[in-house]
């Protein structure tokens, strides 16, 4: 789960580490007002999305007093901001923070993330601050220091005093920087983050070292003990049909094509998106009905998939290993009855009852392809499309 | 011979009394599994199945000498149901729950540190011996004895992998199925190792997917020690960088962890890869003639 990044500096606050002081804002007047309470020199209007690349996208912007406030403001909110990171058709911003302005002397990066190899958590550091680290690891990776961190004893001070010299944290900041890093691998244990980003983490002309912008992403397996990062969830980043399929216990996931696909497993799902690809198809979307699908649960995920107004087709794919066929086969059934069908549906049944989750298909008069393999129905479902 | 698991295999059920291990606690026991054991806390001293219970895996394999555990124990408390296990020196632990957080595995991998247990899994469907004994909720069915190895981070997909051997007359020794987490207990170069001195095995299917770097460190390792043909696919080829495709560790992230690359290194480390999923037998098949395995690998 992603959230915004004046939501991830509360976090960060609470946990001791530095960030500049700053108010979320909904509107110009909120806006305004927050930069008047700040009352500082220079204030950063910052638009709130979750998608890194907005500075270059027009969405953060400093302004001097007051009207350049409401002027920047006025400007930003309600605009769709196109980075790398939101695809084509952008994203519209509906929340800005405002931030007081601070003399920044140099810029570094410092994440977490998950090591998958030792399967530890590793804190990175890098002086190369305000570039992406993929560039950095690219471009310079002696640049890129890093400190694997044993579970049991957390990160251990030497090992952030060690990375801060890595880096040439300046030494008048040394122990606030060694402070700040202790205080962000808490953060990142108890709330159970997959990513914590912190770039650029800045010097100041005082001494301190702040947090300029802060990504903070969540292993969505732990929410059930996150409460309060639950309530941090902004439905509006997400895509709709990816909130309804969550609602089911659906793994769904949008893509460009006109292929929707509906398949139980994910490396299948994913192998059949691969396939259909492989046979000039473009796939729609990624959907795993998970091992206990039932009549009910393949009927909404059937609707999910039909909510997007690019698909021209519907291939079904499910090896019944535990989950049954006959089973399947009248969930496929009831489903298309139910929301009335009208586009090419092939389904390909193997497993466990195949022959009666054929014969359910073949008896119920409904105009459904069988595919004998996956081949075979990738093959006609991208041939019924075309035709289309 | 086979790998991990094999007839004489002593298996306890964690969370035996949880709807899902009992349905598969029935499939497995009719596969022919020998179940001696099921753990659930304050359940002890009744039975399921015939399969009596206890209270702590301590006491279940004090009692019974069971030697593998499954675990079906609900997200939340599976971590510690491992650790139990671990604990009480089993020698394979099968962890088939999903959703199990990041933090708590990175826990259990340095809480396992000097012990003598093997975990496979999380997130896993369990590993199969065919004709001998079935841990897991794999449909034991698809499965025919034989000498090919079956090693993947997906259920489903080596559900596929294995019916297509199997229709073609390819039986398996053992299918091993490591699970789709980014943490955890054996990657695929345990996996391989064990296919490598099992001589039972012939030839090594290997099915990977997107995110991570397991399947190009296994090709290197491949390369330099492996004595056996290992054929590959890798799943995801279409999937979008930076969205999860349902299994938690299958993520394209900083441009790591591709289909491609994965396919590049595994082809430079001379394992050939099956282009689409319903060829992965086809290919397979392909190899054991140009190795003149054919013969002895057809089984039925």
């Amino acid at each position: 789960m992603n959230i915004h990044e004046y939501q991830g500096k509360e976090i960060l606050r609470s946990y001791g580490v530095t960030v500049p002081n700053g108010k979320v804002a909904f509107t110009v007047d909120e806006a305004v007002n927050a930069a008047k309470k700040l009352g500082s020199n220079v204030t950063v209007v910052k638009a709130q999305i979750h998608a890194g690349g907005r500075g270059k996208a027009g969405g953060v912007k400093i302004a001097k007093n007051l009207e350049e406030v409401r002027t920047y403001a006025d400007e930003i909110l309600g605009k769709t901001l196109v980075t790398h990171q939101t695809g084509p058709e952008g994203k519209e911003v509906k929340r800005l923070l405002i931030e007081e302005g601070c003399d920044i002397q140099k810029e570094y990066y410092i994440g977490l993330v998950l090591d998958r190899s030792s399967s530890r958590v590793t804190m990175m550091g890098s002086e190369e601050g305000g570039t992406e680290i993929e560039e950095v690891a690219e471009q310079n990776p002696e640049k890129i220091f890093k400190e694997e961190i044993d579970p049991v004893t957390g990160l251990l001070p030497y090992q952030a005093r060690r990375l801060a010299f890595n880096i040439n944290i300046p030494e008048e900041s040394l122990s606030k920087a060694v402070k700040f890093m202790m205080g962000l691998y808490q953060a990142f244990v108890d709330k159970d983050c997959s990513i914590a980003e912190i770039n650029p983490l800045v010097t100041t002309g005082d001494g301190e070292v702040l947090a300029l912008d802060a990504k903070l992403n969540f292993d969505d397996n732990a929410l059930f003990r996150q409460k309060d990062i639950v309530e941090y969830r902004d439905l509006d980043e997400e895509d709709e049909k990816e909130i309804e399929a969550s609602k089911f216990d659906l793994s769904y996931i949008a893509l460009d094509g006109n292929i929707g696909c509906m398949v139980n497993g994910a490396g299948l799902a994913m192998a059949t998106m691969d396939i259909i690809k492989h046979y000039n198809g473009e796939p729609a979307n990624f959907l795993d009905v998970g091992g206990g699908a039932t009549a009910e649960k393949v009927t909404e995920a059937f609707k999910i998939i039909l909510s997007d107004k690019n698909v021209k087709g519907i291939f079904v794919n499910i090896f019944g290993g535990i989950m049954k066929c006959d089973v399947i086969a009248e969930g496929v059934v009831q489903a298309t009855k139910e929301v009335g069908l009208t586009i090419p549906l092939v389904v390909r049944l193997e497993g466990t009852n195949v022959d009666a989750g054929k014969k359910i298909l073949a008896d119920s008069g409904l105009n459904i392809t069988p595919a004998e393999s996956m081949a075979d129905g990738a093959q006609k479902i991208v041939a019924l499309v075309e035709q289309e | 011979m086979s790998v991990f698991i094999n007839k004489d295999t002593k298996v306890l059920v964690q969370g035996i009394t949880g709807s899902t291990a009992l349905f598969h606690t029935k499939q497995m026991l009719e596969y022919g599994t020998k179940i001696v054991a099921g753990v659930t806390p304050k359940k002890g001293g009744t039975e399921v199945e015939g399969v009596p219970v206890f209270n702590t895996v301590k006491e279940a394999v004090d009692q019974t000498g069971a030697n593998a555990s499954v675990i079906y124990v609900p997200a939340p408390f599976a971590a510690d149901a491992i650790m139990e296990a671990v604990d009480a020196d089993m020698d394979l632990v099968i962890c088939i729950t999903e959703h199990i957080p990041v933090m708590d595995m990175v826990k259990v991998k340095r809480y396992m540190e000097g012990k003598k247990t093997r975990l496979i899994g999380p997130n896993c469907p369990g590993v199969i011996t065919p004709e001998e004994c079935k841990i897991g909720i794999m449909p034991g069915y698809i499965h025919k004895k034989g000498h090919i190895g079956v090693v993947s981070r997906s259920g489903t997909l080596t559900y596929e992998a294995v019916h297509q051997l199997s229709e073609a007359g390819f039986g398996q020794s053992s299918a091993v199925g490591i699970g789709g987490d980014p943490v955890n207990g054996t990657d695929f170069i345990d996996v391989l190792k064990a296919f490598n001195e099992d001589p039972e095995t012939e030839a090594v299917m290997m099915i990977g997917e997107i995110g991570g770097t397991a399947e190009e460190e296994a090709a290197e390792w491949v390369k330099e020690n492996m004595t056996k043909p290992v054929i590959g696919f890798i799943g995801g080829r279409t999937a979008p960088p930076g969205k999860r495709m349902g299994h938690a560790g299958a993520i394209i992230s900083g441009g790591k962890g591709t289909a491609e690359e994965k396919i590049r290194v595994m082809n430079e480390c001379g394992i050939e890869v099956a282009e689409t999923p319903s060829v992965m037998g086809e290919t397979v098949i392909g190899v054991l003639k140009d190795k003149g395995l054919y013969e002895k690998c057809k089984t039925h």
